[in-house]
């Protein structure tokens, strides 16, 4: 089928999930012991007045469907609702908190890209101990989970010898950069880890292939056929860890934030989660859902790119 | 000078009792169509890309490979890279493993020559559409991708890839085993046709005896790593001196034949962990006496056979 | 084909990890050792304990190692060794929680689904779907706002979220399954549904699902420490090696390190040991299967 049938079934598959996934999110706040109101109260002064006003707020009275339809109509126009906690609008928390977060996940993302590639690419090409040593560092950047990264690489490298701040955001965008480095690498120490066993492992599989064999049969130089038979057979293999990489990301940020204290949406959500503020749970929840399942669908997308068998469907007649 | 001159070609392979190659002589002039038949595992696909030095990891070689008056054994890494854009080629046996499928088929074919500087880019993509042509494909494959072509058609791609560079001495590993009948037909006619256009020297690897009948002017046939017999195609195939290249005539199916048992050759090939002495078909040969077990038979003679007891004015129905 | 591509590497084998093994000691070995280690000293925990986890001793806040207490305290005070003790317990349960229902609920999906097919699967297909595009931390987190404190709530939610892993595997497992001659055969003799599910299809599946769980049980692991890191796993009485990584932070600014350090190298070996051993048993019934 033609790339845009292809995009637009995608699409529309994307949007029944998320419609789904809002639904899930709106719904979470019944499942609560108790009523609705006083679960959105929780702990906070629970006189009739206040009873009230939650009530005509939240539209308490109308029909479960009613009201969801409502809060998706608003968050589709951006509006949140108003954060408990805060007494301001979810929006406007967000968007004080989400540029910190993006830049922080963006730098994570850059550095796992690099490394991580690198390191299975130096694996598999050069074998022995060089790839002894990678397997081993992958297998425990595998089991250190981002908040333990966080905790000891701001032991060491902030508390301990002070080159680094030992949290926060910073003012400007050097300074930012400078606050989020340790951040940033503790987020993507466990996802260096995967990407470059993912990467190693396909270019093995693809050094196995016989066009390698005959590409050098045909004079290529090593470098070129590494790059364009190796490495670009693996890239198909490697863009699907995509997805996976990304979604870990959006979702460690909770941690590291709240490690270093970062004031981002990961950190908003930690907190907002202990003091019950559920309107802004929901909406980074779903911020966090439909950002997860963009980064599918872009996937989706590149991949027959990258894998033109893919695009192309049942094959002509074969001998 | 010859196209390809394999002089005495022993090679080793770590964890084996007995050489894989053992003693190989083989020539191909330029312009000739050479034939090397065996069964799997007789060291014919291997003896085949010792002319482009692949060799296997681990491989200890000993004697000369010359093309065109070269030893590939001795060359730098970087006259061999010349040599493989060059002066030899390949044609793979399976094209659908041999071809990225990731890549356009313009990109394979200017490749090699792109490259290591040999053409330009421009001039690479000429010569390409010129080969598509001789090969009887059209210019616009160069923008498609393997997977949109048959078989037989990457096939004959890739023997327009093998063209590319001008070789004089072409190496075609079954490279009709993996099409139907049809394309193998069109294939070997293809090659038929190219090699009095190009001139080039080709050494074509089968088990398949009929097409070896077929294509070739002279026959080597190979047996446990060792040239069993060679001569001229259609003596050989008339008149074979080698009991194993009689066996081999005689297990061939024929469609005219009367329908019964189709007769095999009993045994297997020699393993290669053991150590072998003497001839080694002696085993499974119906003539096989004391001598054959001791002593290594030499070829000897016009049309040269290894074996103590040459097979002398038998006829076989080819 | 879409959700096909985006999920965590399940049962890909991995050639690196068997040439390690085959140059040295068993790899393998030593970390299947240090797992039961880890998992007999959290059975055991109570007995071996010398002190109380929760006894806390502001005087003798962030001391280092004494007769008293092997591997230190921590800035309350509390006995590392013991809290690390009674933590395996805590940080060992919840994943063992996890695995167990997401594997039993996951297969009972999957077989339905792969059995049946039909509207039964699609409307299954669909449910799981939709988990699929939650994180599993994620519907962790939305979980625990609504619930508050206390394992069960992550637990569960957790669960549900590995679910459809399981299930998809078992489901396409199932599905190549009946296919088999043998199925046909048992079903001609008159063999029900269910009994030829249970007795016959379940157990020639069940290695590769379960090898794919023990590897699962390193990712809950991670989840629940990270949630009790953040204060949103267990209660906050209760010692658990997450909620240790937390403590020491404070630990660490003030310079005494080690009640931070013990706490992350346990859960990183742990994670490293079930992961290793986890990844072999896939290994092998990949090989076998294969």
């Amino acid at each position: 089928m033609s790339f845009l049938r292809f995009a637009a079934r995608r699409l529309v598959e994307m949007a029944v999930t998320l419609f789904g996934a809002s639904f899930v999110v709106f719904g979470a706040m019944y499942l609560a012991p108790g009523s609705p109101a006083s679960f959105l109260l929780s702990g906070r002064s629970a006189s009739p007045a206040a009873l009230q006003a939650i009530n005509e707020q939240y539209h308490l009275d109308d029909p479960f469907l009613v009201r969801y339809f409502r809060w998706l109509g608003q968050v589709l126009q951006g509006d949140f609702g108003r954060s408990i906690t805060y007494r301001t609008d979810v929006s406007e928390l967000l968007a004080d908190r989400l540029p910190a977060t993006l830049l922080l996940v963006g730098m994570a993302l850059v550095i796992v890209v690099v490394i991580g590639l690198a390191l299975g690419r130096l694996g598999a090409v050069r074998g022995g101990a060089t790839d002894s040593t990678i397997l081993v560092t992958t297998t425990i950047a595998l089991g250190t989970p981002s908040f333990v990264a966080a905790v000891l690489l701001q032991g060491l490298f902030a508390v301990e010898l002070g080159w680094f701040p030992v949290g926060g955001v910073g003012d400007g965008f050097g300074d930012m950069l400078r606050h989020l480095a340790l951040p940033a690498l503790a987020l993507a120490l466990y996802l260096i880890g995967m990407l470059a066993r993912v990467t190693r492992s396909a270019m093995l599989e693809a050094l196995e292939g016989e066009h390698v064999t005959v590409a050098r049969s045909r004079g290529v130089p090593e470098r070129e056929v590494i790059r364009r038979h190796v490495f670009r057979n693996s890239l198909g293999t490697v863009l699907t860890t995509g997805g996976l990489i990304v979604s870990t990301l959006l979702v460690c940020t909770i941690l590291v934030e709240s490690a270093f204290s970062i004031g981002g949406i990961g950190q908003l959500l930690e907190l907002s989660t202990t003091t019950k503020d559920f309107p802004t749970v929901q909406a980074i929840s779903l911020i966090i859902v439909a950002l997860f399942m963009t980064v599918n669908l872009i996937v989706d997308l590149l991949h027959p790119l990258v894998d033109p068998r893919v695009a192309l469907g049942p094959r002509r007649s074969d001998a | 000078m010859n196209a390809l001159d394999i002089q005495g070609l022993r090679l080793r392979l770590p964890g084996t009792a007995r050489p894989v190659l053992d003693g190989v002589d083989l020539t191909v002039a330029p312009g000739e169509t050479v034939a090397l038949v065996g069964e799997s595992g007789s060291g014919k696909t291997l003896t085949s890309r010792t002319a482009l030095g692949l060799l296997p990891s681990g491989a200890a070689p000993e004697g000369a490979v010359l093309v065109d008056g070269e030893d590939v054994l001795i060359m730098t890494p970087d006259r061999l890279r010349v040599l493989r854009t060059g002066q030899a080629a390949m044609v793979f046996q399976d094209p659908r493993a041999a071809v990225n499928p990731l890549r356009r088929i313009g990109d394979f074919l200017a490749e090699s020559v792109r490259l290591t500087g040999t053409m330009s880019a421009a001039a690479a993509d000429r010569r390409a559409v010129e080969l598509l042509d001789a090969v009887g494909l059209g210019p616009e494959l160069l923008g498609r991708y393997p997977g949109q072509l048959s078989g037989g058609m990457l096939q004959r791609v890739m023997i327009a890839a093998a063209l590319m560079g001008d070789p004089i001495l072409l190496l075609a590993d079954e490279p009709t085993t993996a099409l139907d009948v049809t394309s193998q037909a069109e294939v070997v006619a293809l090659l038929g046709r190219l090699r009095e256009r190009f001139g080039t020297g080709l050494l074509f690897v089968t088990h398949d005896l009929g097409l070896a009948a077929a294509i070739s002017d002279r026959v080597y046939v190979m047996y446990a790593g060792r040239i069993a017999e060679t001569g001229p195609a259609a003596e050989l195939f008339a008149r074979p001196r080698h009991p194993y290249t009689a066996a081999l005539l005689a297990a061939t199916p024929r469609l005219a034949a009367p329908a019964g048992r189709l007769a095999a050759i009993d045994g297997q090939p020699p393993d290669l962990r053991q150590e072998l002495t003497g001839c080694a078909f002696a085993a499974r040969c119906a003539y096989a006496t004391e001598v054959c077990r001791e002593r290594t038979p030499e070829p000897a003679g016009e049309h040269p056979a290894a074996c103590h007891h040459p097979l002398e004015g038998s006829h076989v129905d080819v | 084909m879409s959700t096909g591509l985006t999920r965590r590497p399940g049962l890909t084998r991995r050639p690196g990890l068997g040439r390690l093994k085959a140059a040295r000691a068993p790899l393998h070995l030593i970390c299947l050792g240090f797992a039961v280690l880890v998992v007999l000293a959290a059975l055991l925990a109570p007995w071996l304990s010398p002190n109380d986890p929760n006894a806390v001793d502001l005087g003798n806040a962030l001391a280092g190692p004494s007769p008293d207490h092997l591997l230190g305290v921590d800035t309350a005070g509390r006995d590392t060794l013991s809290r690390l003790l009674l933590g395996a317990r805590t940080s060992l349960l919840g994943p063992l929680g996890v695995v167990v229902f997401s594997t039993v609920a996951g297969i009972a999906v999957g077989l339905a689904a792969g059995w049946r097919g039909g509207r039964l699967d699609s409307v299954l297909s669909r449910s799981t779907e939709l988990v699929f595009a939650f994180p599993g931390m994620l519907l962790a987190i939305l979980i625990v706002s609504v619930y508050g404190e206390g394992l069960l709530a992550p637990v569960v939610a957790l669960a549900i979220a590995y679910l459809p892993y399981v299930s998809r595997l078992t489901r396409s497992l199932v599905l190549a399954e009946r296919t088999r001659p043998y199925v046909s055969a048992y079903q001609v003799q008159g063999h029900s549904a269910p009994q030829i599910c249970l007795r016959h299809v379940l157990p020639n599946i069940a290695p590769i699902v379960l090898a794919q769980s023990a590897v699962n049980f390193g990712y809950a692991l991670m989840d629940l420490a990270g949630l009790s890191f953040l204060g949103l796993g267990v209660p906050a009485l209760t010692p658990d090696w997450g909620r240790m990584v937390f403590d020491g932070q404070t630990a660490i600014q003030h310079g005494y390190p080690l009640s931070a350090i013990l706490p992350c190298a346990l859960i990183v070996l742990t994670v490293v040991a079930f992961n290793v051993v986890g990844e072999r048993w896939a290994d092998q019934v990949a090989r076998r299967s294969a």
